[in-house]
């Protein structure tokens, strides 16, 4: 595949995106109204009407308020579902003393203001624990400026004024200025550094179940995503692209395409994606249904470069093939070599994981619109605005000033959204055609096109002491690579810490610990999926320990508490989980429940699946029991919300279609065949959070996915006797 | 292209369209409703849901031709203020996250409380399967259609001025 080295940029890699997250935008701005927020026509299609701020003052980049006293929070991390569209302002909210049903919420657009790269986006579980004390400060140090304001009206020590309400008072007067009245004034002083923080014990909002401003806006169909953006004279494009992927355009006609009603044109796009480069055609028309019947009589001829003969079938077998090879060393530590073959007990164990699809209920879209100036403005459900105002300008060759980037509401991200490749066709197209254009992927688009999570086998091995102690644990990944098939950059030679994540990280005491990564190429791409590896191989890792607790014979829970002896997170959050569970209190015959827990970047949780014995001779998920450890927590409910949500998607992915491949192409397509769970399936779900304070904050949005599979097949196993070794397994068929 | 002529939401709309449009692309793109959603085109993840005549449809797969002269509701339709007892449920029980698919969730509820004003757990499983959220919003679902069930089917509280009936 030919493409211009210039624009063979990297994916950011899950490490630099890490360390960004947690340092959102530290740089303070002054002075008044920052108009390159203003008066934007994303204003007609905010969540919340009203914007309009011309004389907003500017008290950080974060905070503007105006005379009339209405205050704007700016949000720097995407809302996509996991609630950060409350949580992210109430931090600035609770050190601004305002309530956040007074305030206005706006998404940022990867304005260099508010931070570099990653910054602006949401992924790793990072809004939160990445940003609880720098959003606290924003808003410390604006209430601080406020109050430095009032005092030096009234000519009194900053001392005896404090904040309530969105109003300064002078406590020994009782004299009272408001926000609105102090804004000017206030956005002129210097941004204090270190303002002093509240006691948390004084927090109103922090800690609470504050119910969620967007959620009102989402049951009447007012919120706006990036679908339901809209400039006039829009053109509407739907891609034609190949289904095999790595193919070549050789030809295409359009003259039946472009006899279909509404339909204005048909032109070459490039799909961009890391090191990938795919082509298509666009065919644009006044509204999308014309866009797709034009696209129907489109004839196009590939040259599928003998990428049509990949199939899943003999693609998993050549990971199998790569059970015995040495691969690349991860985490080593003690002799697990020597132990291994020494020990009096040894096991021996395979498992594997399929490739998913993200599938967000909304389809993959983007509105650009390229203006003669070189200067470009789109409308995007995105994780991160930051991510595409970099890419647009890095595929467009301009500026990232020249960017301008509207955050809509997403329509679920799950991962998918920190690829920006349809914002880049929506504005390459822009460009091409003179008009703004929005492109909408089909869900055929989004289901067989990837990027997908990748496939991970794993090999294990393990060995007990003649007291039935695990001794010796070994845990060798075999799949493709995420970052091999996006950056051309990618060194075989070294561990993969994103195909091993967390498998060296779990606290178990077991002296002898290895974990080794066997690479194997593949042609499709790949990319984050909620909770990333951790969401498939936590299912070999979690599954082998039972399969050693069995051989050992010993309970499944008392044997990984005999594993967590040291005062650690995850000790507490599994004897809180035992305890919330009743795992010692007796199942009735033909139910059985399994434990599984996972630690890594993003957090840590463990779970307790119930099931049972159904009537047509299938298993039934009756409960899961989740404890999530968070140190702080910013809204309970909203926690909740995230770990029923991963629960949903976890069982999704181990118990329905995943993504395979037969001659190039995607087996399933849409949603009758890449089945997702539905109500009658949901199992009942009891969250736990564990928040006792601590330096560390731990993720919400992922921790709560890596367990549900590992011990959903525990407990099949408690309840049959039969292991589950290779998801996706169906329930119905144990 | 043919003049065809839509009620929704009690508005007549007479638009120049091909009557083999999916009635969702009519009330999206041409009428200016986006509060349905597209999400998978062929009636299987719920997120077009609207109403003809009170009965749920998925609109990605109904041409425009067959709803023309029967009464259509949208999301936008179902209360003035947002206030249906269904919407404030979904409120109190704080249901959505990202919130597509939840204007199709609301309009299959919708339904099923208006044929079964007290449905049970298998009831709502019945009417609400063919609606996917992937946020896995389903047990908030549920107990916001129990919760809208008992708002909708009590009887409504006498104004405390009003004089008590049949009281001994």
């Amino acid at each position: 595949m030919s493409h211009n080295p210039k624009q063979s940029e990297l994916t950011p890699s899950r490490r630099a995106f890490l360390k960004a997250a947690g340092l959102t935008g530290a740089t303070f701005a002054l002075g008044l109204s920052g108009t390159d927020l203003l008066a934007s026509p994303v204003h007609n299609l905010s969540a919340q009407p009203g914007l309009a701020q011309a004389e907003a003052a500017e008290l950080t980049p974060y905070v503007l308020i105006d005379k009339s006293g209405q205050i704007t929070l700016m949000n720097p991390r995407p809302e996509i579902g996991q609630g950060t569209y409350q949580s992210v302002p109430a931090l600035i909210a609770e050190e601004l003393e305002v309530s956040l049903d007074k305030v206005i919420i706006r998404q940022t657009g990867g304005e260099k203001k508010y931070g570099g790269m990653w910054s602006q986006a949401v992924g790793g579980s990072g809004s939160i624990r990445g940003g609880y004390t720098q959003m606290r400060k924003v808003g410390a140090s604006a209430r601080e400026m406020l109050i430095k304001a009032a005092s030096g009206q009234w000519n009194v020590p900053v001392e005896e004024c404090y904040a309530e309400n969105a109003t300064v008072i002078h406590k020994p007067s009782g004299k009272k200025l408001t926000y609105g009245q102090l804004a000017e004034t206030a956005a002129k002083l210097p941004v204090p550094k270190e303002p002093k923080l509240k006691d948390p014990k004084q927090f109103t909002m922090l800690g609470k179940s504050i119910p969620r401003p967007d959620v009102p806006t989402k049951v009447n169909g007012q919120a706006k995503f990036g679908m339901d953006a809209k400039v006039a004279g829009m053109l509407y494009a739907s891609i034609e692209r190949c289904p095999v992927l790595g193919s070549k355009l050789v030809s295409f006609d359009a003259a039946q395409a472009l006899k279909v009603k509404g339909v204005q044109k048909a032109v070459k796009v490039e799909r961009v994606m890391g090191k990938n480069r795919y082509e298509g055609v666009a065919i644009l028309a006044d509204n999308y249904w014309a866009a797709l019947q034009g696209r129907k009589a489109l004839k196009v001829q590939w040259d599928h470069q003998h990428h049509d003969t990949f199939n899943s079938v003999d693609y998993e077998k050549s990971l199998r093939n790569l059970e015995k090879a040495d691969g690349v060393v991860g985490h080593n530590a003690g002799d697990f070599d020597k132990t291994f073959a020494e020990a009096p007990t040894k096991l021996e164990a395979f498992y594997e994981t399929p490739m998913v699809s993200h599938s967000p209920m909304e389809p993959m879209n983007a509105l650009a619109h390229y203006q003669p100036d070189d200067k470009i403005e789109l409308w995007v459900s995105t994780q991160g605005g930051d991510l595409v105002k970099d890419e647009v300008a890095k595929v467009l060759k301009v500026s990232p000033d020249n960017v301008t980037v509207h955050v809509m509401f997403n329509g679920g991200g799950f991962g998918r959204r920190l690829t920006q490749d349809f914002a880049t066709e929506a504005a390459l197209l822009s460009k091409t055609v003179g008009k703004p254009v929005k492109v909408v992927w089909t869900r055929e688009d989004d289901t067989s096109l990837g990027p997908f999570r990748p496939l991970t086998f794993s090999a294990m091995r393990g060995a007990l002491s003649a007291d039935g102690k695990a001794v010796a644990f070994q845990h060798k990944v075999i799949s493709p690579s995420i970052d091999a098939t996006m950056s051309d950059k990618y060194d075989k030679t070294k561990p993969d810490g994103t195909m091993l994540e967390g498998t060296g990280e779990q606290k178990y005491e077991i002296p002898n610990l290895s974990t080794r990564y066997v690479h194997s190429d593949i042609h499709i791409p790949l990319t984050y999926w909620r909770s990333v590896t951790s969401s498939t191989v936590a299912f070999a890792h979690e599954c082998f320990l039972d399969e050693m607790a069995h051989k050992a014979g010993k309970d499944p829970m008392a044997f990984r508490l005999s594993l967590l002896t040291k005062d650690t997170d995850a000790r507490r959050m599994m004897t809180k989980l035992k305890e919330v569970s009743g795992w010692d209190k007796p199942l009735p015959a033909g139910k059985g429940r399994g434990v599984a827990q996972w630690e890594f970047f993003a957090g840590l949780a463990g779970q307790v699946v119930e099931v049972s014995k159904n009537k047509s001779g299938g298993i039934t998920v009756d409960k899961v029991y989740c404890v999530i450890d968070l140190g702080t927590v910013v809204n309970p409910d909203t926690v909740k919300a995230q770990v029923e949500g991963a629960i949903a998607m976890a069982l999704t992915a181990a118990t329905k279609d995943g993504i395979t491949f037969a001659n190039g192409r995607t087996v399933q397509t849409n949603f009758d065949a890449n089945r997702m769970l539905r109500i009658q399936e949901m199992p009942e779900v009891e969250v736990h959070i564990l928040a006792e304070g601590g330096p560390t904050i731990k993720g919400v949005g992922e921790p709560g996915l890596p367990p549900l599979a590992p011990a959903l097949a525990n407990a099949v196993f408690a309840a049959t006797g039969k292991r589950v070794r290779k998801l996706p397994f169906d329930l119905e068929k144990v | 292209m043919a003049a065809v002529k839509l009620t929704i939401n009690n508005q007549v709309h007479t638009l120049d369209i091909d009557p083999q449009m999916p009635l969702l692309w009519a009330i999206r793109d041409v009428v200016g409703l986006t509060g349905t959603k597209f999400g998978c085109g062929i009636a299987q993840c719920g997120a077009c849901t609207v109403h003809l005549d009170g009965n749920p449809i998925r609109s990605c797969s109904f041409p425009v031709s067959a709803a023309a002269g029967h009464k259509i509701t949208t999301i936008e339709g179902i209360s003035k203020n947002g206030d249906h007892p269904i919407q404030k449920a979904w409120i109190e029980h704080q249901v959505p996250q990202c919130g597509y698919c939840q204007s199709g969730q609301i309009m299959s509820a919708l339904a099923l409380l208006k044929q079964t004003p007290k449905p049970t757990d298998a009831d709502i499983d019945a009417a609400m399967q063919g609606n996917i959220c992937r946020c896995g919003t389903y047990n908030r679902i549920r107990q916001a259609i129990h919760t809208a069930s008992t708002e909708m089917t009590s009887a409504p509280k006498l104004p405390k001025s009003a004089p008590k009936i049949g009281e001994r």
